[in-house]
Protein backbone atom coordinates (compact mmCIF):
# COMPACT_ATOMS: atom_id res chain seq x y z
CA UNK A 1 0.00 0.00 0.00
CA UNK A 2 1.23 3.13 -0.78
CA UNK A 3 1.82 6.33 1.76
CA UNK A 4 -0.20 9.34 -0.28
CA UNK A 5 2.44 11.88 0.26
CA UNK A 6 4.60 9.47 -1.61
CA UNK A 7 2.56 9.64 -4.56
CA UNK A 8 4.46 12.52 -6.49
CA UNK A 9 6.92 12.90 -8.65
CA UNK A 10 10.09 14.64 -7.80
CA UNK A 11 13.27 15.52 -9.15
CA UNK A 12 14.85 12.37 -10.52
CA UNK A 13 11.11 10.54 -10.82
CA UNK A 14 11.41 8.00 -13.50
CA UNK A 15 8.66 7.38 -15.78
CA UNK A 16 7.80 4.31 -17.88
CA UNK A 17 5.60 4.67 -21.24
CA UNK A 18 4.48 2.11 -22.81
CA UNK A 19 3.53 2.55 -26.70
CA UNK A 20 5.48 5.18 -28.58
CA UNK A 21 2.04 5.93 -30.89
CA UNK A 22 0.60 10.09 -30.47
CA UNK A 23 -0.61 9.31 -27.15
CA UNK A 24 3.01 8.01 -25.61
CA UNK A 25 4.81 11.03 -27.39
CA UNK A 26 2.35 13.55 -26.12
CA UNK A 27 2.05 12.45 -22.61
CA UNK A 28 5.75 12.46 -22.67
CA UNK A 29 6.50 15.97 -24.43
CA UNK A 30 3.69 17.10 -22.13
CA UNK A 31 5.12 15.95 -18.87
CA UNK A 32 8.16 16.93 -19.92
CA UNK A 33 7.48 20.30 -20.66
CA UNK A 34 5.37 21.27 -17.80
CA UNK A 35 8.42 19.43 -15.45
CA UNK A 36 10.56 22.34 -16.62
CA UNK A 37 7.75 24.59 -15.98
CA UNK A 38 8.09 23.54 -12.40
CA UNK A 39 12.43 23.23 -12.28
CA UNK A 40 11.83 19.25 -12.20
CA UNK A 41 14.10 17.18 -13.52
CA UNK A 42 11.97 13.78 -14.78
CA UNK A 43 13.84 10.79 -16.59
CA UNK A 44 11.31 9.59 -19.49
CA UNK A 45 11.63 6.34 -21.26
CA UNK A 46 9.07 5.13 -24.06
CA UNK A 47 8.46 1.60 -24.89
CA UNK A 48 8.13 1.14 -28.65
CA UNK A 49 8.97 -2.09 -30.57
CA UNK A 50 7.63 -0.40 -33.88
CA UNK A 51 10.17 1.18 -36.41
CA UNK A 52 7.88 3.66 -37.33
CA UNK A 53 10.72 4.14 -40.33
CA UNK A 54 9.13 1.21 -41.95
CA UNK A 55 6.64 0.25 -44.67
CA UNK A 56 4.21 -1.74 -44.20
CA UNK A 57 2.34 -3.42 -41.14
CA UNK A 58 6.09 -3.52 -39.17
CA UNK A 59 5.90 0.67 -39.06
CA UNK A 60 2.01 1.57 -39.20
CA UNK A 61 -0.29 1.85 -36.13
CA UNK A 62 -3.41 1.10 -38.24
CA UNK A 63 -5.40 4.18 -38.61
CA UNK A 64 -7.07 6.26 -41.36
CA UNK A 65 -4.86 9.02 -40.88
CA UNK A 66 -6.94 12.06 -40.60
CA UNK A 67 -5.35 15.26 -37.90
CA UNK A 68 -8.95 16.95 -37.32
CA UNK A 69 -9.35 20.36 -37.77
CA UNK A 70 -9.56 21.10 -34.31
CA UNK A 71 -6.55 19.11 -33.78
CA UNK A 72 -4.39 20.95 -36.30
CA UNK A 73 -5.31 24.37 -34.76
CA UNK A 74 -4.32 22.95 -31.26
CA UNK A 75 -0.79 21.31 -31.85
CA UNK A 76 -0.46 25.24 -33.66
CA UNK A 77 -1.05 26.77 -30.47
CA UNK A 78 0.98 23.86 -28.81
CA UNK A 79 3.85 24.95 -30.84
CA UNK A 80 3.67 21.45 -32.66
CA UNK A 81 4.59 21.98 -36.62
CA UNK A 82 2.31 19.73 -38.69
CA UNK A 83 4.85 19.89 -41.85
CA UNK A 84 4.86 19.23 -45.45
CA UNK A 85 7.01 16.48 -45.39
CA UNK A 86 4.48 14.96 -43.00
CA UNK A 87 0.96 15.96 -44.14
CA UNK A 88 0.29 14.41 -47.09
CA UNK A 89 -2.58 15.93 -48.21
CA UNK A 90 -4.72 19.46 -46.61
CA UNK A 91 -8.38 18.82 -46.93
CA UNK A 92 -10.85 21.73 -47.19
CA UNK A 93 -14.02 19.95 -48.14
CA UNK A 94 -16.07 16.70 -47.91
CA UNK A 95 -17.60 15.46 -50.41
CA UNK A 96 -21.01 13.46 -49.58
CA UNK A 97 -22.40 10.59 -51.76
CA UNK A 98 -26.19 8.83 -50.96
CA UNK A 99 -27.35 6.09 -52.97
CA UNK A 100 -28.09 9.03 -55.66
CA UNK A 101 -26.86 12.55 -54.85
CA UNK A 102 -23.43 14.27 -54.19
CA UNK A 103 -23.29 17.16 -52.25
CA UNK A 104 -19.56 18.90 -52.02
CA UNK A 105 -19.52 21.11 -48.24
CA UNK A 106 -16.68 23.22 -48.00
CA UNK A 107 -14.82 24.33 -44.96
CA UNK A 108 -16.02 27.50 -43.49
CA UNK A 109 -12.85 29.01 -43.35
CA UNK A 110 -11.99 27.87 -46.93
CA UNK A 111 -9.02 27.07 -45.92
CA UNK A 112 -6.79 23.58 -45.80
CA UNK A 113 -7.13 23.06 -41.79
CA UNK A 114 -7.17 19.15 -41.89
CA UNK A 115 -4.43 17.04 -42.63
CA UNK A 116 -4.31 13.40 -44.12
CA UNK A 117 -0.78 11.65 -43.04
CA UNK A 118 0.07 7.81 -42.83
CA UNK A 119 0.63 6.59 -39.39
CA UNK A 120 3.71 4.58 -40.35
CA UNK A 121 5.86 5.35 -43.77
CA UNK A 122 3.48 3.95 -45.96
CA UNK A 123 2.04 1.10 -47.16
CA UNK A 124 3.15 -2.44 -48.25
CA UNK A 125 5.24 -2.04 -51.31
CA UNK A 126 6.41 1.63 -51.05
CA UNK A 127 9.61 1.86 -53.23
CA UNK A 128 10.22 5.12 -52.38
CA UNK A 129 8.97 7.70 -49.29
CA UNK A 130 8.02 10.90 -50.13
CA UNK A 131 6.73 11.78 -46.44
CA UNK A 132 7.55 10.84 -43.29
CA UNK A 133 5.52 8.89 -41.03
CA UNK A 134 3.30 11.18 -38.86
CA UNK A 135 3.91 8.89 -35.11
CA UNK A 136 7.93 9.11 -36.21
CA UNK A 137 7.01 12.50 -36.08
CA UNK A 138 5.42 13.23 -32.90
CA UNK A 139 8.39 10.50 -31.61
CA UNK A 140 11.06 12.56 -32.37
CA UNK A 141 9.50 15.56 -30.66
CA UNK A 142 9.33 14.04 -27.47
CA UNK A 143 13.02 12.39 -27.60
CA UNK A 144 13.80 16.38 -28.76
CA UNK A 145 11.85 17.42 -25.63
CA UNK A 146 13.99 14.88 -23.19
CA UNK A 147 12.70 11.72 -23.36
CA UNK A 148 14.33 8.30 -24.37
CA UNK A 149 13.44 5.71 -26.46
CA UNK A 150 13.68 2.29 -25.71
CA UNK A 151 13.64 0.14 -29.07
CA UNK A 152 12.41 -3.30 -27.12
CA UNK A 153 9.25 -5.14 -26.96
CA UNK A 154 7.71 -5.08 -23.37
CA UNK A 155 7.15 -8.84 -22.32
CA UNK A 156 6.12 -8.45 -18.42
CA UNK A 157 4.89 -5.51 -16.09
CA UNK A 158 4.31 -5.85 -12.72
CA UNK A 159 3.88 -3.69 -9.07
CA UNK A 160 6.54 -4.70 -6.58
CA UNK A 161 6.68 -2.84 -3.44
CA UNK A 162 3.85 -0.27 -4.95
CA UNK A 163 6.46 0.63 -7.53
CA UNK A 164 5.80 -0.35 -11.37
CA UNK A 165 7.92 -2.64 -12.70
CA UNK A 166 8.88 -2.78 -16.46
CA UNK A 167 10.63 -5.86 -17.98
CA UNK A 168 11.15 -5.89 -21.69
CA UNK A 169 12.95 -8.12 -24.06
CA UNK A 170 16.63 -8.53 -23.73
CA UNK A 171 16.41 -6.22 -20.69
CA UNK A 172 16.62 -6.01 -17.28
CA UNK A 173 13.41 -4.93 -14.93
CA UNK A 174 13.51 -1.39 -14.49
CA UNK A 175 11.52 0.19 -11.57
CA UNK A 176 9.47 3.43 -12.46
CA UNK A 177 7.55 6.01 -10.36
CA UNK A 178 4.72 6.15 -13.18
CA UNK A 179 3.73 3.60 -15.31
CA UNK A 180 1.60 5.00 -18.46
CA UNK A 181 -0.06 2.85 -20.77
CA UNK A 182 -0.01 3.66 -24.34
CA UNK A 183 -0.55 0.80 -26.28
CA UNK A 184 -3.27 1.87 -28.56
CA UNK A 185 -6.20 -0.33 -28.23
CA UNK A 186 -4.70 -3.20 -30.82
CA UNK A 187 -1.73 -4.24 -29.17
CA UNK A 188 -1.25 -7.59 -27.33
CA UNK A 189 0.57 -5.58 -24.30
CA UNK A 190 -2.83 -4.20 -23.33
CA UNK A 191 -3.46 -7.84 -21.55
CA UNK A 192 -0.62 -6.99 -19.13
CA UNK A 193 -2.07 -3.74 -17.84
CA UNK A 194 -5.51 -6.05 -17.43
CA UNK A 195 -3.40 -8.57 -14.96
CA UNK A 196 -1.61 -5.71 -13.19
CA UNK A 197 -4.47 -6.38 -10.56
CA UNK A 198 -5.90 -2.45 -10.83
CA UNK A 199 -8.79 -3.37 -12.23
CA UNK A 200 -8.26 -2.43 -15.63
CA UNK A 201 -10.44 -3.82 -18.55
CA UNK A 202 -10.13 -2.44 -22.02
CA UNK A 203 -12.66 -0.41 -23.96
CA UNK A 204 -15.04 -2.43 -26.24
CA UNK A 205 -14.51 -2.73 -29.82
CA UNK A 206 -15.84 -3.88 -33.37
CA UNK A 207 -13.53 -3.94 -36.53
CA UNK A 208 -12.81 -1.57 -39.11
CA UNK A 209 -11.54 -2.05 -42.82
CA UNK A 210 -8.50 0.03 -43.97
CA UNK A 211 -7.30 -0.27 -47.54
CA UNK A 212 -4.35 2.03 -49.05
CA UNK A 213 -5.81 1.87 -52.51
CA UNK A 214 -2.29 2.70 -55.10
CA UNK A 215 -3.73 5.52 -57.10
CA UNK A 216 -0.61 7.66 -57.89
CA UNK A 217 -0.01 11.67 -57.22
CA UNK A 218 -1.90 12.90 -60.55
CA UNK A 219 -4.60 10.91 -59.59
CA UNK A 220 -4.99 10.93 -56.60
CA UNK A 221 -4.65 15.32 -56.81
CA UNK A 222 -7.17 15.01 -60.51
CA UNK A 223 -9.99 12.81 -59.18
CA UNK A 224 -9.74 14.13 -55.44
CA UNK A 225 -7.97 17.49 -55.23
CA UNK A 226 -8.55 18.25 -51.63
CA UNK A 227 -11.90 16.74 -50.92
CA UNK A 228 -12.52 13.82 -48.59
CA UNK A 229 -15.38 11.58 -49.71
CA UNK A 230 -18.05 10.00 -47.38
CA UNK A 231 -20.64 7.76 -48.64
CA UNK A 232 -24.27 7.49 -46.66
CA UNK A 233 -25.11 4.07 -48.56
CA UNK A 234 -27.57 1.54 -47.29
CA UNK A 235 -25.58 -1.50 -47.22
CA UNK A 236 -25.85 -4.15 -44.55
CA UNK A 237 -23.41 -3.62 -41.84
CA UNK A 238 -21.41 -0.72 -42.91
CA UNK A 239 -22.67 2.60 -40.75
CA UNK A 240 -20.03 4.74 -43.06
CA UNK A 241 -17.30 5.07 -45.25
CA UNK A 242 -14.98 7.36 -46.60
CA UNK A 243 -12.18 7.67 -49.43
CA UNK A 244 -9.10 9.71 -47.73
CA UNK A 245 -6.94 10.94 -50.35
CA UNK A 246 -2.78 11.59 -49.64
CA UNK A 247 -0.14 11.83 -51.76
CA UNK A 248 -0.01 8.63 -53.99
CA UNK A 249 -2.25 6.90 -51.98
CA UNK A 250 -5.86 6.84 -51.32
CA UNK A 251 -7.09 5.12 -48.06
CA UNK A 252 -10.49 3.51 -48.12
CA UNK A 253 -12.07 3.18 -44.67
CA UNK A 254 -15.65 1.05 -43.62
CA UNK A 255 -16.67 1.40 -40.49
CA UNK A 256 -19.68 -0.62 -39.48
CA UNK A 257 -21.20 -3.44 -36.78
CA UNK A 258 -20.28 -6.13 -39.68
CA UNK A 259 -17.25 -5.15 -41.61
CA UNK A 260 -16.43 -8.37 -43.43
CA UNK A 261 -15.10 -8.69 -46.97
CA UNK A 262 -18.53 -8.98 -48.91
CA UNK A 263 -19.33 -5.52 -46.93
CA UNK A 264 -16.15 -4.34 -48.66
CA UNK A 265 -17.25 -5.98 -52.02
CA UNK A 266 -20.85 -4.58 -52.13
CA UNK A 267 -19.17 -1.18 -51.57
CA UNK A 268 -16.69 -1.42 -54.12
CA UNK A 269 -19.49 -2.73 -56.33
CA UNK A 270 -21.62 0.44 -55.50
CA UNK A 271 -22.65 2.90 -58.52
CA UNK A 272 -21.90 5.66 -56.53
CA UNK A 273 -18.50 4.12 -55.73
CA UNK A 274 -17.91 2.95 -59.52
CA UNK A 275 -18.96 6.24 -60.54
CA UNK A 276 -15.93 7.86 -58.77
CA UNK A 277 -13.82 5.45 -58.99
CA UNK A 278 -14.19 3.06 -61.61
CA UNK A 279 -11.04 0.61 -60.89
CA UNK A 280 -11.31 0.82 -57.40
CA UNK A 281 -12.27 -2.80 -56.94
CA UNK A 282 -8.77 -3.84 -59.25
CA UNK A 283 -7.10 -1.18 -57.14
CA UNK A 284 -7.53 -2.63 -54.14
CA UNK A 285 -7.18 -6.23 -55.09
CA UNK A 286 -3.66 -6.01 -54.17
CA UNK A 287 -3.81 -3.33 -51.97
CA UNK A 288 -2.39 -3.03 -48.20
CA UNK A 289 -5.23 -3.99 -46.25
CA UNK A 290 -5.65 -4.14 -43.00
CA UNK A 291 -8.72 -4.76 -40.35
CA UNK A 292 -8.08 -2.83 -37.21
CA UNK A 293 -10.32 -2.73 -33.95
CA UNK A 294 -11.46 0.90 -33.09
CA UNK A 295 -13.05 1.79 -29.67
CA UNK A 296 -16.50 1.37 -28.88
CA UNK A 297 -16.45 2.65 -25.21
CA UNK A 298 -14.34 3.41 -21.73
CA UNK A 299 -12.01 0.91 -20.79
CA UNK A 300 -12.66 0.41 -16.73
CA UNK A 301 -10.51 1.22 -14.05
CA UNK A 302 -7.74 2.86 -16.38
CA UNK A 303 -6.20 4.19 -13.69
CA UNK A 304 -4.43 3.06 -10.41
CA UNK A 305 -1.90 4.06 -7.67
CA UNK A 306 1.16 5.56 -9.73
CA UNK A 307 -0.53 3.52 -12.86
CA UNK A 308 -2.45 5.56 -15.81
CA UNK A 309 -4.49 4.83 -19.40
CA UNK A 310 -4.67 7.49 -21.43
CA UNK A 311 -4.97 7.09 -25.53
CA UNK A 312 -7.41 5.02 -27.40
CA UNK A 313 -6.37 2.25 -24.32
CA UNK A 314 -8.25 4.35 -21.92
CA UNK A 315 -11.64 6.50 -23.43
CA UNK A 316 -11.59 7.95 -27.05
CA UNK A 317 -14.31 9.68 -28.98
CA UNK A 318 -16.75 7.80 -31.36
CA UNK A 319 -15.66 6.89 -35.11
CA UNK A 320 -13.53 10.31 -35.09
CA UNK A 321 -10.47 11.80 -33.69
CA UNK A 322 -8.47 9.30 -32.01
CA UNK A 323 -5.46 11.20 -32.08
CA UNK A 324 -7.42 13.82 -30.68
CA UNK A 325 -8.59 12.08 -28.04
CA UNK A 326 -4.72 11.01 -27.56
CA UNK A 327 -3.96 14.49 -27.32
CA UNK A 328 -6.81 15.22 -24.81
CA UNK A 329 -6.34 12.32 -22.50
CA UNK A 330 -2.17 12.49 -22.79
CA UNK A 331 -1.96 16.15 -21.61
CA UNK A 332 -4.48 15.80 -18.66
CA UNK A 333 -2.60 12.79 -17.60
CA UNK A 334 0.42 14.73 -17.75
CA UNK A 335 -0.70 17.75 -15.82
CA UNK A 336 -2.16 15.90 -13.17
CA UNK A 337 1.32 13.84 -12.64
CA UNK A 338 2.96 17.27 -12.23
CA UNK A 339 0.88 19.37 -10.24
CA UNK A 340 -1.62 17.00 -8.49
CA UNK A 341 0.15 13.55 -8.11
CA UNK A 342 0.10 10.24 -8.97
CA UNK A 343 -2.38 7.88 -7.27
CA UNK A 344 -5.30 6.91 -7.62
CA UNK A 345 -7.05 9.75 -6.26
CA UNK A 346 -5.28 12.00 -8.16
CA UNK A 347 -6.08 10.72 -11.70
CA UNK A 348 -9.96 10.05 -10.68
CA UNK A 349 -10.55 13.97 -9.18
CA UNK A 350 -8.17 15.56 -12.02
CA UNK A 351 -7.75 12.84 -14.85
CA UNK A 352 -11.37 10.96 -14.94
CA UNK A 353 -13.21 14.13 -15.56
CA UNK A 354 -11.84 14.22 -19.31
CA UNK A 355 -12.42 10.77 -20.17
CA UNK A 356 -16.03 11.37 -18.59
CA UNK A 357 -16.48 14.38 -20.54
CA UNK A 358 -15.35 12.63 -23.65
CA UNK A 359 -17.64 9.72 -22.91
CA UNK A 360 -20.63 11.53 -21.91
CA UNK A 361 -19.90 13.46 -25.82
CA UNK A 362 -20.03 10.14 -27.05
CA UNK A 363 -23.15 8.82 -25.91
CA UNK A 364 -25.28 11.86 -27.98
CA UNK A 365 -22.38 10.65 -30.79
CA UNK A 366 -24.22 7.32 -30.18
CA UNK A 367 -27.50 9.01 -30.68
CA UNK A 368 -26.83 11.23 -33.91
CA UNK A 369 -24.75 7.68 -35.85
CA UNK A 370 -27.94 6.09 -34.61
CA UNK A 371 -30.27 8.53 -36.23
CA UNK A 372 -28.03 8.59 -39.37
CA UNK A 373 -28.29 5.04 -40.01
CA UNK A 374 -32.08 4.88 -39.98
CA UNK A 375 -32.29 7.83 -41.77
CA UNK A 376 -29.71 5.65 -44.73
CA UNK A 377 -33.20 3.11 -44.69
CA UNK A 378 -34.82 5.68 -45.67
CA UNK A 379 -33.41 7.34 -48.48
CA UNK A 380 -35.50 10.09 -49.08
CA UNK A 381 -34.97 11.66 -45.80
CA UNK A 382 -30.88 11.79 -46.66
CA UNK A 383 -31.84 13.25 -50.32
CA UNK A 384 -33.86 15.91 -48.27
CA UNK A 385 -30.66 16.24 -45.98
CA UNK A 386 -28.49 16.82 -48.75
CA UNK A 387 -30.78 19.34 -50.59
CA UNK A 388 -30.80 21.54 -47.64
CA UNK A 389 -27.16 21.12 -47.99
CA UNK A 390 -27.06 22.25 -51.46
CA UNK A 391 -29.18 24.62 -51.01
CA UNK A 392 -27.32 26.69 -47.89
CA UNK A 393 -24.26 26.14 -50.01
CA UNK A 394 -25.27 27.84 -52.98
CA UNK A 395 -26.53 30.50 -51.16
CA UNK A 396 -23.98 33.23 -49.84
CA UNK A 397 -24.00 33.89 -46.34
CA UNK A 398 -26.86 33.07 -44.10
CA UNK A 399 -26.70 30.39 -41.98
CA UNK A 400 -25.50 27.06 -42.61
CA UNK A 401 -27.04 25.08 -39.81
CA UNK A 402 -27.35 21.27 -41.96
CA UNK A 403 -23.62 21.79 -43.66
CA UNK A 404 -22.45 22.64 -40.34
CA UNK A 405 -24.13 19.56 -38.72
CA UNK A 406 -22.34 17.35 -41.69
CA UNK A 407 -19.44 19.07 -41.64
CA UNK A 408 -18.57 18.80 -37.55
CA UNK A 409 -19.96 15.07 -37.45
CA UNK A 410 -17.49 13.58 -40.08
CA UNK A 411 -14.93 16.42 -39.48
CA UNK A 412 -14.79 15.66 -35.46
CA UNK A 413 -14.35 19.42 -35.23
CA UNK A 414 -17.09 19.78 -32.89
CA UNK A 415 -18.44 17.77 -29.49
CA UNK A 416 -21.25 15.74 -30.31
CA UNK A 417 -23.08 17.36 -28.24
CA UNK A 418 -22.59 20.54 -30.01
CA UNK A 419 -23.83 19.04 -33.33
CA UNK A 420 -26.95 17.96 -31.38
CA UNK A 421 -28.16 21.01 -30.36
CA UNK A 422 -27.58 22.37 -33.34
CA UNK A 423 -30.52 20.02 -34.85
CA UNK A 424 -32.80 21.25 -32.21
CA UNK A 425 -32.90 23.92 -33.55
CA UNK A 426 -36.65 24.82 -34.65
CA UNK A 427 -35.46 26.41 -37.98
CA UNK A 428 -33.43 23.15 -38.41
CA UNK A 429 -36.32 20.96 -38.19
CA UNK A 430 -38.58 22.95 -40.03
CA UNK A 431 -36.41 22.98 -43.07
CA UNK A 432 -35.35 19.37 -42.78
CA UNK A 433 -38.77 18.40 -42.45
CA UNK A 434 -39.65 20.66 -45.87
CA UNK A 435 -36.78 19.52 -47.25
CA UNK A 436 -37.39 15.83 -46.47
CA UNK A 437 -40.78 15.53 -47.54
CA UNK A 438 -39.62 17.66 -50.78
CA UNK A 439 -37.26 13.95 -50.98
CA UNK A 440 -39.74 12.12 -50.55
CA UNK A 441 -41.99 13.38 -52.90
CA UNK A 442 -39.63 12.84 -55.32
CA UNK A 443 -38.35 9.89 -54.22
CA UNK A 444 -39.41 8.22 -57.54
CA UNK A 445 -36.36 10.36 -59.72
CA UNK A 446 -33.91 8.55 -57.85
CA UNK A 447 -34.72 5.34 -58.85
CA UNK A 448 -33.10 5.60 -62.20
CA UNK A 449 -29.73 5.68 -60.42
CA UNK A 450 -28.88 9.08 -62.30
CA UNK A 451 -25.96 10.71 -60.09
CA UNK A 452 -27.10 14.17 -59.63
CA UNK A 453 -24.02 16.86 -58.94
CA UNK A 454 -26.22 19.30 -56.32
CA UNK A 455 -22.80 21.23 -56.08
CA UNK A 456 -20.09 21.38 -57.09
CA UNK B 1 0.66 25.99 -52.96
CA UNK B 2 2.00 22.42 -51.61
CA UNK B 3 -0.74 19.61 -51.70
CA UNK B 4 0.21 18.83 -47.65
CA UNK B 5 0.72 22.80 -46.88
CA UNK B 6 -2.34 23.53 -43.85
CA UNK B 7 -3.34 27.11 -43.93
CA UNK B 8 -4.15 29.85 -46.39
CA UNK B 9 -1.05 31.26 -48.30
CA UNK B 10 -0.34 35.05 -48.79
CA UNK B 11 2.06 36.65 -51.83
CA UNK B 12 4.38 39.00 -50.61
CA UNK B 13 2.73 42.15 -49.50
CA UNK B 14 -0.44 41.27 -49.40
CA UNK B 15 -2.69 42.09 -46.24
CA UNK B 16 -3.30 39.10 -44.16
CA UNK B 17 -5.34 41.22 -41.48
CA UNK B 18 -6.23 44.97 -41.80
CA UNK B 19 -6.06 47.65 -38.82
CA UNK B 20 -9.55 49.05 -38.11
CA UNK B 21 -11.30 45.54 -39.10
CA UNK B 22 -13.26 43.73 -37.24
CA UNK B 23 -12.01 40.32 -36.06
CA UNK B 24 -12.47 36.77 -34.31
CA UNK B 25 -9.90 34.87 -34.91
CA UNK B 26 -6.35 34.23 -34.49
CA UNK B 27 -3.41 33.05 -36.83
CA UNK B 28 -0.19 31.28 -36.59
CA UNK B 29 2.49 31.56 -38.96
CA UNK B 30 3.20 28.55 -40.69
CA UNK B 31 5.90 29.24 -43.45
CA UNK B 32 7.32 32.64 -43.88
CA UNK B 33 7.32 36.19 -42.66
CA UNK B 34 5.03 38.96 -41.72
CA UNK B 35 5.36 42.44 -41.30
CA UNK B 36 3.34 44.21 -38.03
CA UNK B 37 2.53 47.94 -39.21
CA UNK B 38 0.52 50.66 -37.61
CA UNK B 39 -0.46 53.17 -39.49
CA UNK B 40 -0.76 56.45 -38.00
CA UNK B 41 -1.60 59.72 -39.48
CA UNK B 42 -1.03 58.49 -43.10
CA UNK B 43 2.58 57.22 -42.40
CA UNK B 44 2.79 53.60 -41.57
CA UNK B 45 4.91 52.50 -38.50
CA UNK B 46 6.60 48.91 -38.46
CA UNK B 47 6.44 47.10 -34.90
CA UNK B 48 7.96 44.12 -35.55
CA UNK B 49 8.57 41.13 -37.94
CA UNK B 50 6.83 37.66 -37.40
CA UNK B 51 8.02 34.80 -38.54
CA UNK B 52 7.27 31.09 -38.54
CA UNK B 53 5.72 29.67 -34.95
CA UNK B 54 4.84 33.72 -34.01
CA UNK B 55 1.29 34.04 -33.14
CA UNK B 56 -0.62 36.96 -34.26
CA UNK B 57 -3.98 38.54 -33.85
CA UNK B 58 -4.68 36.97 -30.58
CA UNK B 59 -5.99 40.65 -28.78
CA UNK B 60 -9.33 40.01 -30.73
CA UNK B 61 -9.37 37.11 -28.86
CA UNK B 62 -9.50 38.35 -25.42
CA UNK B 63 -10.89 41.67 -26.35
CA UNK B 64 -13.89 42.85 -28.54
CA UNK B 65 -12.06 45.98 -30.51
CA UNK B 66 -11.10 45.71 -33.88
CA UNK B 67 -7.65 44.93 -35.23
CA UNK B 68 -5.04 47.57 -33.87
CA UNK B 69 -2.22 46.98 -36.40
CA UNK B 70 -2.22 45.76 -40.05
CA UNK B 71 -0.04 42.35 -40.80
CA UNK B 72 1.29 41.61 -44.44
CA UNK B 73 3.23 38.90 -45.97
CA UNK B 74 7.02 39.27 -46.64
CA UNK B 75 7.29 37.12 -49.31
CA UNK B 76 5.44 33.67 -49.89
CA UNK B 77 3.69 33.49 -45.84
CA UNK B 78 1.18 30.79 -45.19
CA UNK B 79 -0.61 31.35 -42.09
CA UNK B 80 -3.10 29.00 -39.97
CA UNK B 81 -6.42 30.49 -39.00
CA UNK B 82 -7.47 29.80 -35.15
CA UNK B 83 -10.96 30.07 -34.33
CA UNK B 84 -11.99 32.00 -31.44
CA UNK B 85 -14.26 29.10 -31.07
CA UNK B 86 -11.77 25.96 -30.93
CA UNK B 87 -9.37 28.26 -28.86
CA UNK B 88 -11.53 29.43 -25.68
CA UNK B 89 -13.00 25.34 -25.56
CA UNK B 90 -9.53 24.39 -25.50
CA UNK B 91 -8.83 26.82 -22.72
CA UNK B 92 -11.73 26.28 -20.81
CA UNK B 93 -11.09 22.65 -20.68
CA UNK B 94 -6.97 23.02 -20.14
CA UNK B 95 -6.47 26.64 -19.18
CA UNK B 96 -2.15 25.64 -19.63
CA UNK B 97 -3.51 25.59 -23.60
CA UNK B 98 -3.24 29.50 -22.81
CA UNK B 99 0.70 29.19 -21.59
CA UNK B 100 2.10 30.09 -24.90
CA UNK B 101 -0.12 33.14 -25.67
CA UNK B 102 0.94 34.10 -22.27
CA UNK B 103 4.42 33.50 -22.96
CA UNK B 104 4.12 35.53 -26.02
CA UNK B 105 2.42 38.40 -24.69
CA UNK B 106 5.00 38.96 -21.90
CA UNK B 107 7.70 38.90 -24.80
CA UNK B 108 6.17 41.41 -26.42
CA UNK B 109 5.69 43.40 -22.95
CA UNK B 110 9.33 43.39 -22.36
CA UNK B 111 9.87 44.19 -25.90
CA UNK B 112 8.10 47.46 -25.67
CA UNK B 113 9.70 48.76 -21.86
CA UNK B 114 12.98 48.08 -23.78
CA UNK B 115 11.55 50.12 -26.57
CA UNK B 116 10.31 52.86 -24.15
CA UNK B 117 13.35 52.94 -22.82
CA UNK B 118 15.27 53.58 -25.69
CA UNK B 119 13.01 55.93 -27.06
CA UNK B 120 13.40 58.18 -23.66
CA UNK B 121 17.28 58.00 -23.19
CA UNK B 122 17.85 58.57 -26.92
CA UNK B 123 19.72 62.34 -26.86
Amino acid sequence: MNDNSELKLNNGSRIGVIGGGPAGSFFSHFLLRQARLMDMDLHVDIYESRDFLSAGPKGCNMCAGVISESLVQALSIEGINLPTSVVQRGIDSYVMHSETETVTIRTPSEEMRIATVHRGSGPKGIRETRWKSFDRHLLEIAIETGANLVSRRVKGISLSDGKPLICAKEGEAQVYDLLVGATGINSPSLSLFENLGIGYKRPSTRKTSITELPLGLDAVSEKFGSSMHVFLLDLEGLDFAAFIPKGEFVTMCLIGDGVSRETVDSFLDHPSVKHLLPNARSAAAEACHCSPNISLGDAANPFGDRVVMIGDSGVSRLNKDGVGSAYRTAKAAAKTAIFEGISSDDFRKHYWPICRKISRDNRLGSLIFTTVNMMKGAQFSVRGSLRMCQKEQLKQGGQRRMSMVFWDMFTGSAPYREVFMRTLHPFFFSRLAWEVAMGFRFAGDGGSMVRRELWK
Amino acid sequence: MEIGALGKSYCDGETIIGQGEAGDCMYVIQEGKAEVIRESEGKEVRLSTLGKGDVFGEMSLFMREARSATVRAIGDTRVLTIDKKTFMRRVNEDPSFAFRILQEMACRIRKLDSDLVDLITRP
